[in-house]
């Protein structure tokens, strides 16, 4: 459930009695699926390809049907509509078949395992499927061929091209292009602008400010942080970025090829002190450590907490509960250090809302294809607009009057340039994001210092390093 | 016409026999093949990977958690669900001025008290999410009404307090159950019996002891059944209501949210399934031992 805005939504819906009883079910009955287990037979028949043209670049057999599953969260299922009625409106012949559903996991797991997967799949949002695990099983199709066809509406770039700093890495999974996503998500500190202008207040540049920063607030009566503590992934977030600008590439590459005592680089206990500071000096909301996504925004949004930690889908999740003059805008993490390897406009940033193709799709150009046209800047563009989300599509935001918060995104986005990272260790290897999480929470709870913290989530990567069932990827 | 009765009855049985073969006691046995296999929940094959995964769970620190978290549950949730549901049992039909009859307005606090049972289990988590919310909760809320400010605590978020938070939420959302279970009970006791007793001078506590307890012996022993087997659940109230979910630092994980995470967001269902198998195991064991360990005593029989 991590870094993906829509599962951010939908996580607010609980698992009910009726899905224990699901997953109860399902592991209980996966194995009368046991017959798939042992011996792969039947599955989808291919509709083959068709002749290869200008006009046509992936050889869509173009009677072919094609089926589209769409996790329908945060962003609705209407731009999927209308990049399929582009498709039929190319393809007539074809029969396009829709599925905008929630718990995609669940759902198609057992078409998975019985390989008659649908054609394109929008694996997003809580209770999706594990991507590690499905490329690890030869589940999906290698998008490269799609990557080097030419943009559905400028033909004279490929695909590959249009997409945003870090797109097409963030899909590749051990040298395999598995997923193209459609969102681009900027992670920083967000505030009210106009709440900073009465007071005064600049946004710092330098943790050093941020400390002076927070003393002033706290005078003014107002908590200086909130976090949303019941998914300490949150406050993860500005802290592992403040390492990673002290640390550079190298930081990053070292804890994501889990290399030995990675997490006991100084950079990262640099940042992991700086944050036990910040809690010890009283700067974070008392109370934080127990309130889920919605309370803590909440509490933000009524001014009772100056500054909260989120990722770019931060605008529209809180569209009803803002009140009117907010104008939120997202500051990028301030710099630890003068030395530090990145400049102070580097940002967390990485595309989501994944888009994949099986390998067994009945239709897999077809699913190709879906995707070409989904990916064009007249689609991300009406996406854009519809839903003030960043997409992964250079320029689609172009022309487009946008609110201060987006365009606080972009403008960051544009400053960053080719400073955009994120880490990879969350969707390589959960066990160890799950224990980042656990450890940050006691660090920012006073239980544990950086040095215990260090120590505690070294061990989880030696032992995720050391555990031969895992799969492992290399940056 | 003997031979005509058994097909009937064989033609009646076998359906119903064979469906349960089918979808109740072959994924059982399947769990078992999947636990000692590397099945990732998607692959179109599993390796053999023999008793690896059961190893495994002994070296994993959450799932060790899990299992002290569920122990202490074991012990607490049906030893306090149990007592106040007789308590409030014999309030109803005991604890009146005039003995032999309950409280005033008996009959409505026995629905009132039922409520809980109605509601489903996630929603009754996110209600309790809200009481315990640590700065608009109403717990937390009354305790600085009342002049208390000074116990109000971040009841799911400090380590020492969130199963205990957890716990309480099982116990209100049950004990209405088997309040009306041990109501149920009690009305079968001839009132002969405590008409006896008053005679001879006995006091509530000691008819309580003497009279009701062993009169509603078996019924108890089905509720430590019952409430044992709840116990070593607990993963909807966890999965939606504690911070994590499972924490903090595994201090509420309990072993179906591991088995949930393992399988579900790790891809590890070989591992989930050994997680499963030892799961059922434990529960078997402890339905045993409730349901043998009341048979020693003497029955009481009226």
């Amino acid at each position: 459930m991590v870094h993906f805005p829509s599962s951010r939504v939908s996580s607010t819906v609980p698992a009910s009695r009726r899905a224990v009883l699901s997953a109860a079910v399902a592991v209980a009955a996966t194995p009368v699926l046991a017959g798939c287990v042992t011996s792969s037979g039947g599955g989808n028949e291919s509709a083959g390809s068709g002749a290869k043209t200008a006009d046509n670049p992936l050889g869509v057999p173009a009677d072919a049907g094609l089926e589209v599953v769409i996790f329908k969260g945060g962003y609705g299922d209407d731009y999927a509509k209308s990049a399929e009625a582009t498709y039929t409106q190319k393809f007539p012949k074809a029969k396009v078949d829709h599925k905008g559903i929630q718990r995609v996991g669940e759902a198609l797991q057992p078409r998975f395992v019985a390989d008659t997967p649908p054609d394109v799949v929008d694996n997003s949002g809580a209770g999706r499927l594990d991507l590690p695990t499905l490329v690890a099983s030869g589940k999906l199709a290698d998008l490269t061929e799609l990557l080097d066809a030419p943009a559905y509406d400028s033909p004279d770039k490929k695909v590959r091209d249009t997409l945003l700093a870090g797109v097409v890495d963030d899909g590749t999974f051990g040298g395999k292009v598995a997923t193209l996503n459609l969102t681009y998500t900027v992670w920083g500190m967000w505030y009210s602008k106009p709440l900073f202008d009465k007071h005064g207040w600049a946004y710092p540049q330098t943790w050093a400010d941020m400390l002076t920063l927070c003393e002033e607030i706290k005078k003014a009566g107002i908590a200086p942080w909130t976090y949303q503590g019941k998914y300490p992934e949150y406050i993860n977030d500005p802290m592992l970025t403040m390492a990673a600008k002290t640390g550079g590439t190298d930081l990053l590459k070292s804890v994501d090829n889990l290399e030995p005592n990675a997490w006991k680089n100084a950079a990262l206990i640099g940042a992991a002190e700086a944050f036990a500071e910040l809690a010890g000096k009283g700067y974070i909301m008392a109370g934080s450590e127990a309130l889920s996504h919605t309370e803590s925004q909440a509490a933000w949004c009524q001014g009772k907490a100056a500054l909260i930690p989120c990722g770019s889908w931060l605008e529209s999740e809180q569209k009803g509960v803002t009140p009117a003059g907010f104008d939120m805008v997202m500051g990028t993490v301030p710099s630890l250090t003068t030395s530090d390897k990145m400049k102070v406009t580097a940002i967390e940033a990485a595309s989501s809302e994944s888009f994949l193709v099986p390998a067994k799709a009945k239709n897999k150009q077809g699913g190709l294809e879906y995707l070409r046209i989904l990916f064009s800047k007249a689609s991300a563009k009406s996406f854009a607009q519809a839903n003030s989300t960043l997409p992964a599509i250079a320029g689609a935001t172009e022309g487009l009057s946008l609110s201060p918060a987006l365009t606080s995104v972009r403008d960051a986005a544009e400053a960053a340039g080719t400073e955009a990272f994120s880490y990879r260790f969350r969707s390589w290897y959960a066990p160890l994001a799950k224990a980042v999480d656990d450890a940050t929470a006691e660090l920012v709870n006073k239980r544990i210092n950086a040095q215990a913290w260090a120590d505690r989530v070294q061990k989880a990567a030696d032992a995720v390093a050391k555990d031969t069932t895992v799969t492992k990827y290399t940056r | 016409m003997k031979h005509g009765r058994y097909r009937f009855i064989i033609g009646a049985l076998v359906p119903a026999l064979i469906l349960h073969a089918l979808f109740v006691l072959s994924p059982y046995a399947q769990a078992f093949y999947l636990s000692l296999t590397d099945w990732t929940g998607v692959a179109g094959n599993a390796h053999f990977v023999g008793w690896g995964n059961y190893a495994r769970l002994g070296g994993d620190a959450l799932f060790l958690d899990a299992l002290r978290n569920n122990a202490v549950m074991l012990v607490a949730v049906p030893v306090v669900t149990i007592g106040i549901g007789l308590f409030l049992a014999s309030m109803l039909h005991l604890g009146g001025r005039r003995s032999l009859h309950g409280v005033r307005g008996a009959a409505f606090y026995k629905i009132v008290y039922f409520f809980p049972q109605l509601l489903s289990l996630a929603i009754v988590a996110v209600l309790w999410q809200f009481v315990y919310n640590p700065n608009n909760g109403l717990l937390n809320g009354t305790l600085r009404g009342v002049g208390l400010g000074g116990l109000a605590r971040s009841w799911l978020a400090e380590p020492n307090l969130a199963l205990a938070a957890v716990m309480t939420v099982i116990v209100w959302s049950s004990v209405g159950f088997y309040m009306v279970l041990f109501s149920a009970a009690m009305d079968a006791i001839p009132k002969e019996l405590y008409e006896a007793a008053i005679i001879d001078g006995a006091g509530g506590w000691s008819t309580f002891r003497r009279i009701t307890l062993p009169l509603v012996r078996d019924n108890v022993r089905v509720a430590f059944v019952y409430l044992g087997i709840a116990a070593l659940d607990g993963f909807a109230i966890v999965q939606i209501m504690t911070v994590g979910p499972g924490g903090p630092d595994g201090h509420t994980e309990v072993i179906g949210l591991s088995l949930y995470r393992n399988a579900f967001t790790y891809g590890k269902f070989g591992y989930a399934s050994a997680m499963g198998v030892t799961l059922f195991f434990l529960t078997l064991v402890i339905a045993v031992f409730a349901l043998r360990g009341g048979r020693a005593t003497d029955r009481v029989e009226v």
